[in-house]
């Protein structure tokens, strides 16, 4: 696997860019971050540091604002109009929220897999080649394409039917595809809204191979339900728990190996432990 | 499994679930409910297909059967040397009908187009229509024509004696290629076909377009929490209800009065039928597609609505905008939606008569229309007109015209069906 892209960093960074030899040590940085829903506040108080090229896992109870918090990374909360965002997440140093930035950007580089498989009912080529056509790519399309499947694993089982609907696929193919997908624009973030929940234990095994390998080139943020997976393939966790209002928020972020061996909170320990609620 | 699971359950439910004999007695109960059900849905099902096979008997009742027809003059008597009047050459033919007719009626004939570029077959009809002239002395239906065959005849022999008796389909070739006529039996709807097709093309020109545009916006664009979007949502819903004639009273105003200058062509520099006072098809187009313009812009937001929301979403995560997401996601995915809606909407506006009749669709009119700025007619004002003319045999022509609206209707249905048909495996292919 071998995909070199070449990164064209943001000119305008903000003078608390926390760069080090022109590469960010932290693909996303979120500070003092509240999400409402109307009057509702889902989340409250999030501050965390994704590192780059790192897998990131979320992780919590079912209501604790996870996916929100995961989708305020790409403005995909931009899509329900009663959402607001207080705080800011910085983005190679530049807030993503700022009046100045295009939505549109932020996702074409912050890329996203979804929790259900959703390939396009079109061909699986045609999948993976439509996100960087409507971007303006006007390279190769067939090298590209390939590319892109050989970095989700997906080659091998579709190169004799690239012209066939990607409906006919398994929903673990589907969903290696909608990665594929995703890789293909090459994003510099890629965010997962449990990507593996609709999939069975091989198939989700084979996701999880795949984002360790992707997390070389990529940084990967991943919210999931299943501790094991965020045991096994993130380098980072975050613990999000629920208050009494219903509004979420950040108990701890650390390593990983530290969350699940020695956690410095005890609600994290309940939770970990399966001692929770 | 049974087994196993009876006792604890029957411990832990106690006094709660009935035990197993009234339990099977319940089961058996709410079985027999849900197939009452089952029934009741199945006669109304039936009724429908009862009273849709009503209808089409009554309409092919009168489409087909015996005629009783009178000639001026029996065809047999103008037999030349034993040759019948339809084997005669086309010489003997254009003396015949000159000895027959008056001069001037004559002349009049050989300045619309001398005789001898006539065809012999134009002859023959000359001489069929003025000569021998056939009237309908009565009718009788398909179901008398079949079961009670010998009365028929005898009830024409008794009244009228000097007919002929033969079976009749008023449904020919003619009668769809012949323009009107006041003789029912050259009568034709070939006018009437050309007018609705017009006017129904002019419909969909004007309101798909109109009615998928406002449909996307309503649902993609618009703030649905905003009072005035609301309110427009509320009216639109509204507006699908309102009788046919309302509309045909605001076509009226609008586009026959109000715009005369562009509905009757006369901008276009006498490019129009002046007569006509906006009275042309382009309003009736217009009326009709305001008509099923609601109609259009619900079915398309339900259509739209219907699209899966993983599918927006996959779209604005790859980096598109809100168009690319609209015109590669939305639209296909929504398109046999929209269609459906559309082919409804069109068949409702296919057979309006209502809205027409308050326009100014012509009643009477042997013309065929040339162009959007011309007078019209449309098959159902054409059998509107027929139906409520006393002599029987209009009624005849008027079951035969709604064979053809029915058979128009479907065929456009069909490729409608075909074309939606072709989108969806588009979608499930490419």
């Amino acid at each position: 696997m071998s995909i070199a892209i070449e990164r064209p960093l943001r000119t305008e960074e903000g003078p608390n860019a926390a760069s080090q030899n022109g590469m960010n040590r932290y693909a996303i940085e979120v500070g003092a971050m509240n999400v409402f829903y109307g009057d509702f506040c889902a989340v409250r108080d999030v501050s965390m540091q994704a590192p780059t090229n790192k897998i990131t896992a979320i992780i919590g109870p079912s209501g604790c604002g996870k996916s929100t918090v995961l989708r305020c990374f790409n403005r995909m909360n931009d899509l329900i109009s009663s959402v607001r965002i207080e705080g800011k997440v910085l983005f190679q140093g530049q807030n993503i929220y700022d009046v100045s930035v295009d939505p549109v950007e932020v996702r074409r580089r912050i890329g996203m897999v979804f929790q259900k498989p959703n390939p396009f009912p079109k061909t699986i080529y045609e999948n993976v080649a439509w996100g960087t056509r409507i971007n303006g790519f006007k390279g190769d399309m067939d090298e590209l394409v390939e590319r892109a499947l050989r970095a989700a694993a997906l080659w091998d089982e579709v190169k004799d039917k690239l012209q066939q609907s990607a409906l006919g696929l398994s929903g673990g193919q589907q969903q290696r595809l909608c990665i594929a997908r995703a890789i293909a624009v090459e994003p510099e973030i890629i965010l997962m809204d449990e990507p593996a929940s609709a999939l069975d234990p091989i198939a989700t095994l084979r996701i999880e191979d795949l984002m360790k390998e992707l997390s070389e080139q990529y940084t990967i943020i991943v919210v999931t339900h299943n501790m094991q997976q965020a045991a096994r393939v993130s380098d980072y966790t975050a613990f999000f728990n629920v208050d009494d209002n219903r509004t979420g928020y950040l108990i701890e972020f650390d390593d990983t190996e530290k969350i699940f061996t020695n956690p410095s909170q005890k609600s994290t320990e309940d939770y970990i432990t399966g001692r929770f609620g | 499994m049974a087994l196993r699971s009876q006792q604890p359950v029957a411990q832990r439910a106690a006094g709660l679930m009935p035990s197993r004999a009234i339990s099977h007695k319940q089961v058996k109960v709410r079985q027999r409910r849900g197939h009452i059900w089952a029934v009741i849905f199945q006669l109304a099902l039936f009724s429908g297909i009862i009273a849709l096979g009503a209808l089409l008997y009554n309409i092919v009742n009168q489409s087909f059967g015996y005629v009783a027809i009178i000639n001026e003059i029996d065809p047999a008597e103008l037999a030349v040397d034993g040759v019948p009047l339809n084997e005669l050459p086309k010489d003997t033919l254009t003396r015949i009908l000159e000895t027959n007719i008056s001069k001037g009626l004559m002349r009049r004939y050989e300045n619309d187009m001398p005789f001898t570029e006539r065809s012999r077959e134009n002859v023959h009809e000359l001489i069929l229509e003025r000569v021998v002239e056939p009237q309908v002395a009565a009718t009788w239906s398909l179901a008398d024509s079949i079961f009670a065959r010998t009365r028929v005849f005898e009830e024409a022999k008794e009244k009228y004696p000097d007919s002929h008796v033969y079976f009749r389909s008023w449904l020919t070739t003619n009668f769809v290629s012949k323009a009107q006529s006041s003789e029912p039996l050259r009568a034709g709807v070939r006018t009437a076909i050309f007018g609705s097709l017009w006017v129904v093309a002019i419909t969909i020109l004007f309101s798909f377009p109109i009615g998928v545009g406002a449909a996307i916006y309503l649902e993609e664009y618009a703030h649905k929490e905003r009072f005035l979007n609301r309110l427009i949502q509320t009216n639109i819903n509204n507006l699908a209800g309102v009788p046919s004639i309302i509309y045909g009273m605001l076509g009226l105003a609008i586009f026959v009065r109000m715009l005369e200058v562009f509905t009757s062509g006369s901008f276009l520099d006498g490019g129009g039928d002046t007569t006509a006072n906006g009275r042309t098809i382009i309003s009736a187009g217009l009326t009709l597609g305001l008509l099923i313009l609601p109609l259009i812009i619900i079915n398309g937001q339900e259509a739209i609505r219907a699209v899966p929301h993983s599918l927006r979403q996959a779209g604005f995560g790859l980096g598109a905008t809100h168009w690319q997401v609209i015109w590669h996601h939305v639209l296909p995915g929504a398109m046999p939606g929209v269609l459906t809606g559309t082919i409804l909407a069109v068949s409702r506006a296919i057979g309006e008569t209502a809205p027409l009749i308050v326009v100014g669709a012509s009643t009477f009119i042997a013309v065929d229309p040339n162009g959007p700025f011309s007078k019209f007619t449309v098959l159902p004002i054409q059998i509107y007109q027929w139906t409520s003319r006393p002599q029987d045999e209009f009624r005849n022509l008027a079951a035969a015209a709604i064979l053809v609206l029915l058979i128009l209707l479907l065929s456009l249905n069909a490729s409608a069906v075909l074309l939606r048909n072709r989108f969806n495996r588009n979608q499930a292919n490419a």
